[in-house]
């Protein structure tokens, strides 16, 4: 088994994050693992993307051209890589922020209206999460919880009921909805 | 000890940190900044030497100086910084002083940009500054093996009292993969023999690479040669994967070989006979390996991310006993696996595609 | 009288005059009338007085001085050119009980150095720089120099040196990490015992911790200058003097106190 996720919106929505966190309890699942960011020369604002590598087997290739599964957390992003998504892919955008939709129909799609239904805007990328693994559930939630108990920065640990609740919320989000 | 979700950078700092380092001095620039940042943390809470110097020129120098006093020590840049430390890296091989220096590749030439690529190989391996010698030059291909060539790069270092680079690029330095860091070691209070360290008690101790005689000079390029001849003996490090019924190999280090990796193991999967050659040590180039890999297989393919650099050193290896052919990018691009299976299906005989 | 002649006298006689244990042996390559001899001299007589020499470490330049590190009988390195002070902040960050000097020529320190000097000056790095000022290039063969005189003819200034000269005391001494910045000249009896004073000053500076310290020296080139030696005392007396006033251009009150 292999799944090759791309995180894409603008910096700042905790686009690093989300993928990171992935990576941390895939790691602690025993899978192998790799992220990568996109790291360009502004500092803020600019389109953040990172793609994440998750595989049973070692992995050759940390570069993901066509992934197969898309966390869209903003328009250009849905411009940019709805386009570059595999065939039968998983797509998972944040209907929030983007109106427009794809004539691709060939994919999975699960519209999440993630920034409304997030406990603060910066946990958006927790609801995108809880959505995810409810849909296509390469990791538990448990795990995922598990991930972010043991990963959150000491001086973030206060807001760890938060993203919970966050992660709860996008999974009732993809449970109301059809894919 | 537990695996750790690690960037490149940092693992490469945390590891030279843990092989004893005693002084690190740096210059920002990317995409190696973390190892400069993690650094700049770690080495002040334990009490060692930590200084971001005015250019790359001078973290060099304090580098030299730093390895003067017989301390572990290391800098870290990407291309452009490697270039303006050519000057000091001469100095420090023609002093016989152990030292390590990341290499962290970017685009170039010129500015370039700050995305991944190869294009160093050329600059690190052949001679690092004027002169005539190489430095020691190793090549991870995940984050893993940065840590363990990092922990490697300082023993060869003290060992041989050699230049070794660790040439990485962009994309390791950037990636973040479990990895396992090694306990920290003990600092040695011990210093070596050629260390400055105050002539009290003893004679002068002088360190330099001055000759003004000709014969002088040529003695002591002789001296490196020997040192030289016996690193290529002792340090040739490679790694390879399907190479024993290969019928076609791909030879490819550092993102580059692992990318070359999943397309090897695709056309595996639909019975291909190809294998891949994964060069660790770029100096001295794995050439024994490689010669006798050379003989079981009809083509060659080397990929880089750069116009060809290393492929020069596997014409010299395997000279014309079997063809040779080239896949590269540049510029930043990084090949998918689907180009270097394109690649590959191309060189493959019709009866073996039949 | 006899009985005198038979017992040698036991007075015992006092030493006026001997080699510095600090300065080795070895002739130098030093041109005839060169004042680099009385540079040398000069610092290894203070590291004597001070007791220094088993502690220090001396970063030599590439110009004239690049064999320093053979004149001394101490530990010693050679830097890249101009690159000294960055080697030095290496060797001293690593061991600063040690007593770290580099000795560097005005090309060495004021033009292709120039960058590594005004930041270890900057940073404040605990080291002593001897700057050995003649205004020209001595061992490349008399080249212009950044601290050439104006209309100062030499060999790749043929028509006389256009701008002004690079006086890198007053420089460096506005930086707040500078300790003890001053000038002195070497070219008669009376400035080589103020130049003396100096740099036991300076290494003292560099005991206490109280930051960077440089003594430059005016000195002669009488080779490249085409003078005999006695004429190149001179003209340091009346040409250079003018355009490097001898005197103190930062000396911190801690200084005062040493």
């Amino acid at each position: 088994m292999q799944h090759e996720l791309i995180f894409a919106g603008f910096g700042g929505q905790g686009i690093m994050f989300a993928g990171q966190l992935l990576a941390y309890a895939a790691m602690d699942q025993g899978y192998h693992v790799t992220w990568i960011p996109s790291y360009g020369p502004e500092m803020r604002g600019g389109t953040a993307y990172c793609t994440v590598v998750i595989s049973d087997q070692p992995i050759g290739s940390p570069v993901v051209k066509h992934p197969s599964i898309g966390m869209i957390f903003n328009a250009p992003s849905f411009d940019k890589f709805v386009p570059m998504l595999q065939p039968n892919g998983l797509l998972v955008y944040n209907q929030s922020l983007i109106p427009q939709s794809t004539t691709r129909d060939d994919l999975l799609i699960l519209p999440v209206s993630a920034t409304e239904n997030a406990p603060a805007p910066q946990l958006t990328n927790m609801v995108m999460m809880g959505a995810l693994l409810t849909v296509k559930p390469i990791l538990t939630l448990d795990a995922l919880k598990a991930a972010l108990e043991a990963h959150i920065p000491a001086h973030r640990r206060h807001l760890l009921k938060d993203n919970f609740e966050a992660l709860a919320s996008g999974a009732r989000l993809a449970e109301q909805v059809t894919v | 000890m537990s695996r750790e979700l690690l960037k490149g950078n940092v693992a490469i700092a945390e590891a030279a940190l843990r092989a004893g380092m005693t002084a690190y001095f740096g210059y920002p620039i990317t995409p190696q900044t973390e190892l400069l940042e993690h650094l700049a943390r770690r080495m002040p809470e334990l009490g060692r030497t930590f200084l971001q110097a005015e250019s790359e020129i001078a973290a060099i120098n304090m580098v030299y100086g730093a390895a003067c006093t017989g301390v572990r020590t290391m800098t870290s840049s990407s291309g452009p910084g490697i270039s303006l430390m050519q000057e000091g890296m001469s100095y420090i091989a023609a002093s016989d002083l152990p030292c390590v220096v990341v290499d962290v590749m970017r685009g170039g030439p010129g500015l370039g940009n700050i995305l991944p690529s190869q294009g160093d190989y050329f600059q690190v391996t052949r001679s690092a500054g004027h002169g005539d010698y190489h430095p020691i030059v190793l090549a991870p291909a995940s984050v893993q093996e940065a840590v363990d060539l990092t922990i490697l790069a300082f023993d060869l270092a003290d060992h041989y009292r050699h230049l070794v680079i660790l040439a990485a690029d962009g994309l390791i330095g950037q990636m973040m993969e479990p990895a396992e860091l090694p306990p920290m070691r003990d600092l040695s209070d011990e210093r070596p023999a050629y260390a400055l360290t105050g002539a009290k008690g003893r004679a002068p101790r002088r360190i330099a690479s001055f000759y003004l005689q000709a014969e002088a000079e040529e003695a002591y390029n002789l001296h490196i040669q020997a040192r030289l001849a016996r690193i290529r003996a002792a340090e040739q490090r490679s790694t390879e994967y399907f190479t024993e019924d290969a019928q076609l190999l791909v030879v490819g280090y550092g993102s580059a070989g692992r990318i070359a990796l999943s397309a090897v193991q695709k056309l595996r999967a639909q019975g291909v006979p190809v294998g891949l050659f994964r060069p660790i040590s770029l100096y001295p180039f794995p050439e024994v390996r490689l010669r006798q890999l050379a003989a079981q297989v009809s083509a060659i393919l080397v990929v880089e991310m750069n116009a060809g650099q290393m492929l020069e050193d596997v014409r010299l290896t395997v000279a014309e006993h079997t063809p040779i052919h080239f896949y590269g990018r540049m510029g930043g691009a990084i090949p998918v696996p689907e180009e270097i299976e394109n690649a590959l299906l191309k060189l493959l005989p019709t009866e073996v595609l039949s | 009288m006899t009985d005198l002649l038979l017992e040698p006298t036991t007075v015992p006689m006092e030493t006026v005059y001997c080699m510095p244990q600090a300065l080795g042996s070895q002739p130098t390559h030093y041109c005839p009338g060169c004042t680099h001899g009385v540079a040398h001299r000069l610092l290894a007589e203070a590291l004597d007085e001070l007791n220094l020499r088993e502690r220090a470490i001396l970063v030599a330049p590439v110009g004239c001085a690049v064999f320093a590190y053979q004149y001394f009988e101490m530990d010693g390195c050679e830097a890249p050119h101009g690159r000294a002070p960055a080697m030095a902040t290496g060797i001293k960050r690593v061991q600063p009980e040690n007593i770290v000097i580099t000795y560097q020529g005005d090309g060495d320190l004021a033009s292709i150095g120039a960058g590594e000097i005004l930041h270890a000056a900057a940073r404040g790095e605990a080291i002593t720089v001897i700057f050995v000022n003649n205004a020209i290039y001595g061992m490349t063969g008399g080249q212009v120099a950044p601290t050439s005189l104006t209309g100062q003819r030499t060999v790749s200034s043929p028509f006389g040196r256009e701008g002004v000269p690079l006086q890198m005391s007053e420089l460096l001494s506005v930086l707040p990490g500078a300790a003890y910045i001053v000038r002195r000249s070497l070219h008669n009896p009376a400035n080589i015992r103020k130049a003396k004073k100096a740099i036991l000053t300076a290494l003292k500076v560099q005991q206490a911790g109280l930051g960077f310290g440089m003594v430059e020296l005016l000195s002669s080139c009488p080779t490249n200058w085409g003078l005999t030696p006695p004429q190149a005392l001179q003209w340091i007396e009346t040409n250079m003097l003018p355009a490097f006033p001898v005197g103190d251009y930062k000396v911190l009150d801690a200084v005062k106190e040493l």
